[in-house]
């Protein structure tokens, strides 16, 4: 059976073979290093096609379809042209800033990529905090945007960055307790043993109505904290023209481009891990022939497969929903969001205690 | 280049402590045109508004005082150019009641069909484009898919999808095309099928009422003090549809009902503009089998010269009142021209209206006063 897991320990144990353990870490890190840059600019490529898709489906239209067999290269060529196009620095702008925050959006993104489990036992760092890790990185982003909103030194673009900062820093209290409730069910703050716990069934399933709330609560914090619509306030095209990153042109756009979709990417990846069983097959109690029957299919198909439901599920909000108002925005947080996942985390704990779920 | 950098540098000063100046337009998203509004912020909330016209200035005005009878209708088009036919239809008719000119049956029915026909593709693109303007870019491909029909109904007529010139002064440029009666009643199946997805998509849309609800309040008074027509004006309580108390053309023998709604708000003149698509519906349907047979245009005289005086006629447009005042010395152009357009007025009372809201409200409140802006400029 095809699995990503036999790869990695054949790699290993070949570098082991020919070098010294050092040395066979130290290309283990660069091999990492380029697999993970070109994830990202594969997924950049695929999803940014997979939203114009989608969108023109909703939209009653075809979408792109002229470049390549059914417009797939279409993205190809838009990065071409990015490229090649001059990357423009305002005369009065923050020079050193300007440049820089791009690259700490970005980066924000790859150092996420590090504690996801992509199939079986194929996963960068298996930390021990790993959902620690995740919420305490994923927050660095906000520093990015406002590092862009202030060095373009241009109003609609310090406007886009301050809503963009509110924003991030009020739903990330949503995101984080939510994510707390299967850490609770799970006992473990390990990406491997979330996984692990769930082989039986999903969290989802198997944590009764408060996993569903937290799942509704943790992709309307996550879709908010990707600055997606609808509360994508911090660009707001019809308000503030592009907000935070309305100076930027060529290469530097692009990677803001780019890092919106690898933060789609990494939100719904953690989502399917903490609430689909990441890369878990779908197990249905003691049906045996179903069970091995999904057995078969590969763990990484599982694992993207869930991960691309759940970015369809953000993109389809996208096409649908009207933009919030930021103070209807922060209500929503402070005054819905917020308590109930407090009280939903305390019914989870109690739920966790009593051994009520499977 | 220079002094616009200037210009933009002297109203960033112009902010007292903690204030924020920001040019919106003239090359904005949400100005739809290029419309320039100079706003005061404090945080997200705007002190002031002040509208800096004249970027699409063409002195049409001026421009029609050199043309003959004959040809300034044409000009009106690109005035409006959402409701050309309408423009077109108040020019005509000033000409056709200062010479007396008779109008056949069958030019007035299909004049009437007509402007209702662009009322709806006017208020299709409004509705699509204030739903953009909130952030949702769906509802504008549902409505040009409507639009769409009746533009194609407008190119099989006269040639034109959007700036239309089919009035001549005594009734009309051509003869209906063949197919238009069985063309308009397809759209009208189409758009009754159609509608319910506005109301699924947008209007009982959870977060586009709540963007809308309240917001951009405006007041019967207010409404009538600054000169405000159309939906703007009878979302707010105030009648004011000049095709019930002037009716021209057929308007008279058709049943219709002016919708009015009287909270004021962005909502309300939203609910204005979806019910008026309706009752063009129903005029539409009552006109459209009953065309009566006969000459398209009267007979007119070749060079057409006003009698000397002052004339005035208003038209309902997609916006509101469209008025055409003329003053002639009896010559073959006019002496003196004005129009008075819906656009200006409702433009006027934006910053009334969004006075101490966010910026988000300025959106809904500007997308539902349906601003054009070659209308406000001329």
């Amino acid at each position: 059976m095809f699995s990503l897991e036999g790869i990695t320990t054949n790699v290993q144990d070949w570098l082991l073979m020919k070098f010294n353990p050092t040395m066979a870490l130290a290309i283990e890190c660069v091999i990492v290093i380029l697999l993970s840059i070109s994830l990202f600019a594969l997924l950049g490529l695929v999803l940014v096609l997979m939203e114009r898709k989608v969108a023109a489906h909703i939209q009653i239209r075809l979408g792109p379809n002229r470049v390549g067999p059914g417009g797939m290269f279409q993205t190809v060529a838009d990065t071409l042209k990015l490229i090649m196009k001059e990357g423009l620095v305002p005369d009065k702008a923050d020079k050193f800033l300007f440049n820089l925050a791009p690259f700490v959006v970005m980066m924000v993104g790859m150092l996420l990529l590090a504690p996801i489990a992509f199939a079986k036992n194929f996963q960068i760092w298996d930390i021990s905090i790993g959902v620690l890790y995740i919420s305490s990185v994923s927050s660095l982003s906000v520093i990015g945007i406002l590092m862009a909103g202030w060095a373009s030194n241009n109003k609609y673009s310090l406007i886009g960055a301050m809503r963009s900062g509110a924003q991030i820093v009020s739903y990330e209290l949503s995101a984080g307790f939510a994510v707390l409730t299967i850490v609770v069910l799970t006992g473990s703050l390990q990406i491997s043993e979330i996984v692990n716990a769930q082989q039986n069934g999903w969290w989802i399933f198997k944590g009764h109505i408060p996993a569903v709330i937290a799942f509704v609560l943790y992709i309307i914090a996550v879709t908010a904290e990707t600055n997606r619509a609808p509360f994508d306030l911090a660009e707001a095209e019809s308000e503030l023209t592009a907000g935070f990153h309305t100076e930027y042109s060529g290469m530097r756009f692009a990677l803001f481009f780019l890092a919106e979709y690898i933060n789609i990417f990494i939100v719904c990846a953690i989502g399917a891990t903490l609430f689909f069983g990441g890369w878990m097959p779908l197990h249905i109690g003691n049906w045996e022939a179903f069970n091995h029957l999904m057995d078969y299919i590969p763990s990484s198909v599982w694992f993207m497969g869930k991960t691309f439901f759940l970015i369809f599920l953000i993109m389809w909000f996208r096409w649908t929903f009207p933009r919030l108002r930021v103070d209807q925005l922060l209500n929503l947080e402070w005054k819905y969001l917020l308590p109930i996942s407090l009280f939903n985390l305390l019914l989870v704990a109690v739920i966790a205690i009593l051994g009520w779920h499977f | 280049m220079y002094n616009q950098t200037e210009i933009i540098k002297d109203t960033s000063e112009l902010g007292a402590d903690g204030e924020l100046v920001i040019n919106m337009g003239p090359q904005h998203p949400a100005t739809h045109g290029v419309l320039h509004l100079v706003v005061t912020l404090n945080g997200e909330t705007i002190k002031k508004i002040e509208p800096h016209l004249g970027y699409i200035h063409r002195s049409i005005e001026k421009m029609c005082e050199s043309l003959t009878y004959r040809q300034f209708i044409y000009v009106t088009s690109r005035m409006d150019y959402l409701s050309s036919h309408i423009n077109n239809l108040g020019c005509a008719l000033l000409i056709e009641k200062g010479m007396q000119i008779e109008v056949p049956d069958r030019a007035k029915y299909i004049r009437v069909i007509l402007s209702e026909l662009t009322r709806i593709a006017s208020h299709e693109l409004w509705l699509g484009a204030m739903a953009m303007d909130l952030g949702a870019f769906t509802p504008f491909f549902y409505a040009f898919r409507e639009r769409e029909m009746i533009t194609d109904i407008m190119e099989d007529t006269c040639g034109a999808r959007l700036t239309m010139n089919y009035i001549v002064p005594g009734g009309l440029m051509y003869d209906l095309h063949p197919d238009f009666q069985k063309k308009v009643k397809a759209f009208i199946t189409q758009f009754k099928s159609k509608v319910t997805e506005y109301e699924d998509l947008v209007t009982n849309n959870i977060i586009f009422q709540s963007r809308t609800k309240g917001v951009g309040i405006l007041s019967a008074e207010d409404a009538i003090s600054y000169g405000c027509t159309g939906p703007v004006a009878r979302a707010s309580g105030v009648s004011c549809d000049i095709r019930k108390i002037y009716p021209y053309e057929v308007y008279d023998k058709v049943e219709f009902d002016e919708v009015l709604e009287t909270a004021g708000d962005s909502f309300a003149r939203y609910m204005v503009r979806v019910k008026e698509m309706n009752q063009s519906i129903r005029i539409i349907e009552q006109l459209i089998d009953n065309i009566p047979e006969g000459d398209f245009v009267g007979k007119t005289k070749n060079v057409l010269k006003l009698p000397k005086g002052e004339f005035y006629t208003r038209v309902e447009t997609a916006r509101g009142e469209f008025g055409v005042y003329v003053v002639s010395e009896g010559g073959t152009t006019p002496h003196r021209i004005k129009f008075r357009s819906p656009g200006f007025s409702n433009l006027s009372v934006l910053n009334h209206i969004s006075v101490g809201s966010m910026i988000g409200d300025l959106m809904a409140s500007m997308g539902t006063l349906d601003l054009v802006i070659p209308d406000i400029d001329r």
